[in-house]
């Protein structure tokens, strides 16, 4: 919201949105392109169900089945999960530590932008019809092997989006450590800004293991290169190693802002001080330090040897002990509190029975022999269903209704959120919890079906009927949104009364500058502190009201992604046709071009002046919206 | 903010900023010798290898070789990109925990993994 609120043209909006460098507002984007990748792997998982109803099924041929496994896990993980968690983060973590903006607003907006293109160009396979079919992993022996330029969409589509989570996680970084307010200390931060800070700390080091693994292959399919190809002296081992050195931390950069999302909720719908805060920061500091050490519990079965795999497996172990601090601590956060059930608290409340079951078969499989059964079951797909949906997809549902209010000063209608919950929630462990029992009788996973009289036709209708409820749930929560936004009812600064983070003692939505005045941190949950000693703004100004540096808004990152995108397809054509090589040249220097630009444009910004802000407040004094 | 503050020195405050400018002026040339001269002594050790010297076997030489690079990495992480000075915790922080996931990742694939 402008401080001047003003009719404006479609095409001055949708220029303003293209070119935004506000964190607000690119928080938006990537709730919009997370959720859109969100329905689309849905879509794709909805296939997968109908196709495993029943035996002998034959809605969907072999090929088009691993396309559909492979795209499911692709788009949930890069394209949906993480950046819907971006959204977030962009959006309340710079709120929660009392900062105008992130650190790097320009890049900011690249990042946005090259997660986009990168997922739009991993989706365009879908149009060309040759599509990623070797797992979500791209182990080296298969990807190696596929046929058509699928592969190759996969392998440029996640470098280009890729690069985009590695400026995001650096942004984020440099403003938690640079741009907290006076007396935010690291000790008084709120969990969810933690976790985005060693998120983003886990994506400095677990994203660059993934580039050169992804140019690797890009080299193998596309330039003649030998790294994965052991009839050329390369290795296909290495690939997997690659990619689980960067794909566990991935898990845990999944995880870990959907813990802080929970710590919110908790704190804030049981009104009380979060239990045990230090021990918090430090368990998910040694859960991202940990996340480092096991990649090669993935690969148990490749042979590693008996010392390798006992000494991967206790480190896997290990993680479980921080884990379960954290869930102590949030039980003992609702122990004794003042329990209010609102939409995001039934997420929060059911999140830790689910988490806690796809922690324990976690355990489990990091028992290497007890892993050698389990591999490549369906025992597989149960728990780390279990952990994302049990543990990020509920963070996303909650925080979306926790923060809906924040983000476009309305409330999501809490009767049909419940009602998304009970269906998400019951569709949920109706699919997953069976497939564990699927993975003991001995269903392998990523088979496109299945023969009759296995005893597996039961578990798997019972499965797909759980996968419609979740659909179910979805549907009403795209409802629910309409409505909210047709009916457009404005609340006030802290719609669930009891927030306790700075977020919530500014107006929903904020002004474009967040903050009048930036504010005094005197403790830890310094909204509520400042509340429980009367001050009922729950600001304290540590400055008087003077004028802000604002960044100007630019076009430059989209222009500078869109050339990746354009060299990407010269890359993949390159070998058959004449086209390819200029075209890849061509979208090189078109980013280049634009990077030159933008360092030789001498952009200083604007100044927001003390007499606007001034007028703001007395605006909000005498009840108006900023 | 927008205007130019423009603050003028005490003499106390001018003459202790002199004098630590001079101290770190002595520390940076006496560590930008240190370096010369290990690397001096470097180019020696292997030419004192290569001519078959008495006592420079490789056994010394290499070992030595490698601890000079640590020595001069240090030198001028912590002298000449100013690490040893205050408000470089972070990212010191973040160096050894990048170097310690550097360390220990290789380590494992040399000792206990197949691959």
């Amino acid at each position: 919201m402008s401080s001047v609120a003003q009719k404006r043209s479609f095409g001055a909006a949708f220029w303003d949105w293209m070119t935004t460098v506000d964190h607000k507002k690119i928080g938006i984007l990537y709730l919009i392109g997370g959720g859109f990748f969100f329905v689309l792997g849905g879509i794709e998982a909805m296939i997968i169900r109908l196709q495993l109803l029943k035996p002998n099924n034959d809605l969907v041929s072999a090929g088009l089945f691993n396309d559909l496994i492979t795209m499911h896990g692709t788009t949930m993980i890069f394209l949906a999960a993480m950046p819907i968690l971006f959204g977030f983060m962009n959006y309340i973590m710079p709120l929660q530590i009392g900062a105008r903006d992130v650190a790097f607003p320009f890049i900011n907006s690249l990042g946005f932008w090259m997660f986009f293109f990168g997922g739009l160009f991993l989706n365009i396979s879908w149009l060309v019809g040759q599509v990623p079919d070797a797992g979500w992993t791209s182990y080296a022996s298969l990807s190696l092997a596929s046929t058509g330029h699928g592969i190759d969409f996969y392998a440029i589509g996640l470098q280009i989006a890729g690069g985009g989570t590695l400026m995001a996680g650096i942004n984020f970084l440099v403003t938690i450590i640079n741009m907290r307010a006076p007396g935010m200390t690291y000790m008084r931060m709120p969990l969810f800004t933690w976790t985005t800070f060693v998120a983003s700390a886990m994506i400095l080091f677990a994203f660059p293991p993934l580039t050169v693994g992804l140019f690797f292959l890009t080299f193998d399919r596309m330039f003649n290169g030998n790294f994965f190809d052991h009839t050329m002296g390369g290795n296909t081992i290495i690939w997997e190693h690659i990619f689980w050195i960067f794909g566990h931390p991935e898990v845990y950069i999944l995880i870990l802002p959907a813990f802080g999302i929970f710590s919110e909720i908790f704190t804030i719908f049981s009104r009380k001080r979060l239990f045990g805060y230090p021990a918090m920061v430090f368990a998910t500091v040694l859960i991202g330090f940990l996340g480092f050490m096991v990649w090669a519990h993935h690969m148990f079965t490749v042979g590693l040897g008996p010392t390798a795999n006992a000494i991967f497996a206790v480190a896997t172990m290990a993680i479980a002990v921080p884990t379960g601090v954290k869930i102590f601590n949030w039980l003992l956060t609702i122990w004794g509190g003042s329990i209010t059930v609102t939409t995001p608290m039934l997420y929060a409340l059911g999140f830790i029975p689910s988490f806690v079951m796809g922690g324990v078969t976690g355990v489990m499989q990091g028992a290497a022999p007890l892993d050698y059964q389990l591999h490549d079951s369906y025992f597989i797909v149960a728990h780390f269903h279990y952990v994302i949906v049990g543990g990020v997809v509920l963070a996303i549902l909650g925080g979306l209704h926790l923060y809906w209010p924040k983000m476009f000063g309305t409330m999501l209608n809490e009767t049909l959120g419940k009602i998304t919950f009970i269906f998400f929630f019951v569709g949920f462990h109706c699919t997953f919890l069976i497939q564990h029992w699927l993975g003991f009788w001995g269903m392998p996973r990523r088979v496109w079906t299945y023969m009759d009289g296995q005893g597996w036709n039961t578990a798997n209708m019972i499965s797909s009927i759980g996968a419609l409820l979740m659909a179910i749930g979805v549907i009403v929560l795209v409802i629910n949104i309409i409505m909210t936004v047709a009916k457009n009812q404005r609340v006030g600064n802290d719609p669930w009364h009891d927030g306790r983070t700075l977020e919530w003692a500014i107006p929903s939505p904020p002004p474009f500058y967040n903050f009048t005045t930036t504010p005094l941190v005197r403790g830890l949950d310094s909204v509520w502190i400042e509340k429980s000693e009367g001050n009922m703004t729950g600001l304290t100004p540590a400055e008087p009201v003077s004028d802000i540096h604002m960044p100007n808004g630019s076009i430059i990152p989209f222009l500078m992604t869109f050339g990746m995108f354009v060299a990407g397809f010269g890359a993949m054509y390159h070998q058959e046709t004449s086209w390819g090589l200029p075209v890849l040249i061509f979208g090189l220097a078109w980013t280049f071009v634009a990077m030159s630009a933008r360092s030789l444009q001498d952009d200083l910004g604007f100044h927001v002046t003390k007499e606007e802000i001034q007028r703001d407040i007395d605006n909000a004094r005498k009840g108006g919206q900023f | 903010m927008a205007e130019v503050q423009m603050y003028k020195r005490t003499p106390v405050e001018q003459d202790l900023h002199i004098r630590r400018a001079k101290e770190t002026m002595r520390g940076q040339v006496l560590m930008f010798s240190l370096m010369i001269f290990m690397t001096l002594a470097s180019f020696t050790f292997v030419v004192a290898y290569q001519q078959g010297v008495e006592g420079f076997s490789q056994y010394l030489v290499i070992p030595v070789l490698f601890l000079f690079a640590a020595v001069q990495v240090g030198l001028q992480l912590y002298y000449f990109m100013h690490m040893k000075d205050k408000g470089h915790g972070v990212p010191q922080m973040f160096m050894f925990t990048g170097a310690v996931f550097g360390f220990l990742i290789p380590l494992t694939f040399v000792t206990i993994v197949w691959w």
